[in-house]
Order: structure tokens, then C-alpha cells, then sequence
């Protein structure tokens, strides 16, 4: 896997490294100068602008005045570590409240307009110095903004990646249908994450509810490739190492065919037609009588 | 560390209690093989409850304890392994396959009895 | 939170102590008690290896970050005889010595990424990662 780094295109500052080093820290002296000014009239235009409405105009200039530091540090120093970790907890604290990732995006091209037009006062009447400053601000101003957007997208992503997850663990419930016997009946797509999770909730099911036997039902799953397919296998021994056995019901023709196909040990799987037949077969092995409804009609009239 | 051992009627009982070197599992293959043979037990429960992993080494001295002590006269269970540790053996392609495995020691217990109940009126 | 931690190995206790450490240091990292005991299982294995293999060596464990995610990545390094064919030793099934063979290839699968440098008569580093799900 190759690093990410972030990538931002700007034009190569026709400057040596050393000049732009002077050239940003007379940039940051005087961001420092004008801070309480230049914070003021960012935080007007977001207000303006109509962006991050679901916060308070003192949240706003709370979080305004927390982000100009950060980045008047990141310009001085050139590492945006910092600044990451302020957007991650920025974001974990905002993404809550519904604010949407163009407000985030907007907000910090807002701060960089509004201090590269400040550069522009300073400059103008300087035109090749004022020409130089920005071609030392551009880059590290890109850089910054495209820091605290991908740190929010990321939050973002984490919390959905979350969410999923919650959702994925009440999409298959584990249920005790009697003492020592579970059924787990899945529905819908089992892709490799949803699988893993399936095998992690029944071995913690099958120790809680001291289980003996598990009726797996896959009637409800219309295919599976055959990772997930060697996923069910391994879920079947590792019941099996926990003392419990496994019943698998409910095997569609072209489920029967992927587990032929990568060769399943059939002798490691009992599998049974459907559901009932499961559950029957589950309560032969822990020892109950299964009597029909044909064989009870049969013993009535004998 | 060593493992406890414990005779209970016609049963040792071998109860792990914190992570084994690979010595300690050797002699406790050792010791089951002695005591069998001495206290002529028909059944061996290893309790690995406390065991956080469960290796190719551990799988493996398991297996061989279980072959040994049926060479001497005794079934072996082996209870009390994890979810989380059941999971990984598999993943390893660890799976014990013909050894057996309970839940915990009362189903271990449940298990040698069902075997000597069918032994013995096999034999009537 | 130190971002990495050594264990030597020459006997078959300091397996037993790698695993531990190791473990601690990938629970410092979040990973889930499922992911724990693959991690510690991995970690046994090869310190194990060093011990069949080379008798000595060493287990170093780094905590690592990548686009937003976190992972350990677990070195064993010995100066051993080496490995004559890695990619037989990668095979299920290849028996070595006191080993089922299920060793390396075994480990392979429960880490993301596997990866091993070995010479006759120099040693053998294997390196693996694995990601919090």
C-alpha cells in the first residue's frame, strides 16, 4: 500500500526555498499582526455566505478563532500535524450537527480569500514582492485547505463505516428458539465484513446461551462467492472447537454449486433441506422426540 | 507453570491456568500420559478457559495428547475454547479435527459419561 | 503512547512473553479482542519460527498510520541459516522440522500484508501488518 499523500497542484514558485521561508514569516507576522481584524471579517463572510447555520455566531467565532491559529501555525512551522488533529476533532464535534462537507470546504476558502486579499492591501503597491508572497502563501494555503477537508471527509467516512456496522449487527439477530439450540437465519447479501461479523456474534452466542446446536439458515441468500463461501466453513469448525454443532439449511442450488466448486469437505457440514427439517434434525441431536404431524395422525388412528 | 491436574472418579481433569510454554504443554502431555496409565482413568477433560491463543504448537500437542491417551486407554475432551480463539485456529487451519471439544467442563463431563454409558452396554 | 516496542527471543518462554507484549501494544492501538487474539496468534507463530529456526532473534512491534488509518506492524528478524525455498515455506502443508507446515502459510492469512526477505546463511526478516477493521 503506498502512502496517500495529499496532493496539491499549484504552479512551482519560481523562489528558492530559503527566500520563501522569509517571505512566510513576514506573511505570519503579519497574519499575527491583524489577527483580531482578520478574524472578525472572516467570520462575517462565513455569516454571509450563509454556511455553517446550524452553529451559534459565537460557536462561529470560537471555531474561526481556534482555525486562524492553527493555521497561521501551520504557514510558521510547515507541519500540519496539529491541524489535522484540530479538524479531526473539529469535525467528530460538528458532523453531529449536520453541517455538510461544502460548508467545511467554503469556510476555509473563505479564511483563504480573505487573507490573500489582505496580502493584496499590503502589497499593492509592490507588485514583484506581492507577486512572490503569494506564490509562497498559495501552496501552503492549499495545503492547509485541503487538510481540514479531507479530515472531515474521513470523519465522515468513519462514521458512516460505523453506522454500517450497527446496522449490519441488527440485520441478523442470533436467536435461542429453545435451551441449547440457536438458529441464525441470514437475509439479503453476505459480503466478507457482514460474514466476519455473522461468525464473531454466533461464537459469543453460542458461549452465552451454552449452546449445542445451531441451525444456520441461508435460505434468504441468493448467492455467495466463494470467500464468503470458505467463511461459512471456517464458522462451522469453529463452532465445532467450541463444542457446538453446526446445521446449515436452506442452500440454494447455486450455493450447493459455488461450495462444490471450491470443494468443501462435505463431511465437515451437515446440511439440511430447509428450516423445519433443521430444527428437527437439532432437536434429534440434543435429545428431544420429534414426532411429525403425519406420525401423530398415524398413531390416532392405529 | 504447571497444570494442575485433578482426579475425579474415573476422569482426570487438567485445568490451564495461564499462558503455557511449549515445554509446559510437553510436560503436561507427559503427565496425563503417567497418571492415566497410573490412576487407569477412561476419560481426560484439558479445561483451556484461561488460554488466550491457541497456536500450531498448542493446537498440535493437544492433538498428540489426545492420540496418546487413547493408545492408553482413555478419551480426551477438550473444553473451554474461546470464541475469539476458536476463530482464529480456524483461520489458521488449526481445526482438531478428530479430537474431541465441548463447551466447558460440565458439557466435557456430560460428554465421557454419554461414552462410557454407550461402552458399557455395548458390551452387555 | 511509545510507538514501538522489542522483544528478544532465544527460548521458547520469551514465545509466551512476545505474545503478551505484543498483544498489549495492539490493544494501546484499539483493536478488537477479535482482532487481538489473531494478532497474538501471528505473533506466536513467528516468534516461534525464530526459536525452531534460528534460536535467536528479535520481535519488534510499531504502531502505524496510513490515510487515516491505524495498524501494528509486527518484524521478526533473526540471523539464522535462512530459508532455502521461501515460497515452498509459504505453501500449506510444507513440513519443516517439528512443524505442521501450517506456521507461515497460516500466519499469511490471518495478517493484510505478509512480506519476507531471507539468505542462506544471513537470516530471515518476515514482516507483517495488519489494519483495524
Amino acid at each position: 500500500m503506498a502512502k496517500k499523500e495529499i496532493d496539491v497542484v499549484t504552479p512551482v514558485p519560481q523562489v528558492s526555498s530559503e527566500a520563501t521561508t522569509a517571505l512566510l514569516r513576514e506573511l505570519v507576522a503579519h497574519l499575527r499582526q491583524n489577527r483580531t481584524q482578520l478574524r472578525e471579517e472572516w467570520a462575517r463572510r462565513i455569516t454571509e455566505a450563509q454556511l455553517l447555520t446550524a452553529m451559534t455566531k459565537e460557536e462561529i467565532f470560537a471555531e474561526a478563532t481556534s482555525v486562524y491559529d492553527n493555521y497561521v501555525e501551520v504557514l510558521e512551522s510547515g507541519s500540519i500535524e496539529a491541524l489535522q488533529a484540530y479538524a479531526r476533532n473539529l469535525s467528530e464535534r460538528i458532523i453531529p450537527r449536520g453541517v455538510e462537507t461544502q460548508e467545511v470546504v467554503g469556510v476555509v476558502l473563505l479564511l483563504r480569500d480573505v487573507l490573500a486579499r489582505s496580502l493584496f492591501k499590503k502589497y499593492q503597491s509592490n507588485f514583484d514582492l506581492l507577486n512572490r508572497v503569494l506564490d509562497a502563501y498559495e501552496p501552503a494555503a492549499n495545503r492547509i485547505a485541503t487538510t481540514v477537508s479531507v479530515g472531515f471527509v474521513q470523519e465522515r467516512e468513519r462514521i458512516i463505516r460505523q453506522q454500517q456496522e450497527a446496522i449490519r449487527e441488527l440485520s441478523t439477530p442470533v436467536l435461542q428458539v429453545r435451551e441449547r439450540l440457536l438458529i441464525l437465519p441470514i437475509i439479503g447479501v453476505i459480503d466478507p465484513q457482514r460474514s466476519r461479523q455473522l461468525t464473531e456474534q454466533l461464537l459469543r452466542g453460542i458461549r452465552a446461551n451454552r449452546a449445542k446446536v445451531v441451525v444456520i439458515d441461508i435460505t434468504g441468500v441468493p448467492t455467495i462467492d466463494s470467500k464468503v463461501a470458505n467463511h461459512l466453513v471456517q464458522t462451522v469448525e469453529a463452532s465445532r472447537l467450541m463444542g457446538a454443532t453446526v446445521i446449515v439449511t436452506g442452500l440454494s442450488s447455486e450455493i450447493a454449486q459455488t461450495l462444490v466448486t471450491i470443494g468443501v469437505d462435505l463431511g465437515k457440514m451437515k446440511t439440511v433441506g430447509d428450516l423445519q427439517g433443521g430444527i428437527e434434525e437439532a432437536e434429534r441431536l440434543l435429545g428431544y422426540k420429534v414426532i411429525t404431524s403425519g406420525e401423530t395422525s398415524q398413531l390416532l388412528s392405529a | 507453570m504447571e497444570v494442575p491436574i485433578l482426579k475425579q472418579g474415573g476422569y482426570l481433569i487438567a485445568s490451564i491456568q495461564s499462558a503455557l510454554s511449549d515445554a509446559d504443554l510437553l510436560s503436561l502431555r507427559d503427565e496425563l500420559a503417567y497418571r492415566v496409565g497410573r490412576f487407569r482413568s477412561r476419560g481426560v477433560i484439558v479445561d483451556v478457559t484461561a488460554l488466550d491463543v491457541m497456536d500450531s504448537f498448542a493446537t498440535r500437542t493437544m492433538r498428540s495428547i489426545a492420540h496418546m491417551l487413547k493408545l492408553r486407554g482413555a478419551e480426551t475432551v477438550i473444553v473451554g475454547i474461546q470464541p475469539e480463539v476458536a476463530f482464529a485456529m480456524v483461520q489458521l487451519g488449526l481445526t482438531l479435527e478428530d479430537v474431541a471439544t465441548a463447551l466447558d467442563l460440565e458439557e466435557g463431563l456430560a460428554y465421557l459419561n454419554r461414552g462410557m454409558k454407550r461402552e458399557n452396554t455395548g458390551a452387555r | 503512547m511509545r510507538d514501538e516496542s522489542r522483544v528478544p527471543i532465544h527460548s521458547d518462554i520469551d514465545i509466551v512473553h512476545a505474545r503478551q507484549k505484543g498483544r498489549e501494544f495492539a490493544a494501546r492501538i484499539g483493536f478488537s479482542s477479535g482482532e487481538l487474539t489473531l494478532i497474538a496468534t501471528a505473533i506466536s507463530e513467528l516468534a516461534r519460527n525464530i526459536v525452531e529456526y534460528a534460536q535467536h532473534g528479535e520481535m519488534i512491534f510499531q504502531a502505524i498510520h496510513l490515510a487515516g488509518q491505524e495498524g501494528i506492524c509486527i518484524t521478526a528478524k533473526d540471523e539464522g541459516p535462512g530459508i532455502l525455498d521461501v515460497g515452498q515455506a509459504l505453501q500449506d502443508g510444507y513440513s519443516s522440522r517439528r512443524s505442521y507446515g501450517l506456521g507461515l502459510p497460516g500466519t499469511k492469512r490471518i495478517v493484510d500484508e505478509f512480506e519476507i526477505a531471507s539468505e542462506v546463511g544471513t537470516g530471515t526478516t518476515i514482516v507483517v501488518r495488519k489494519w483495524k477493521k
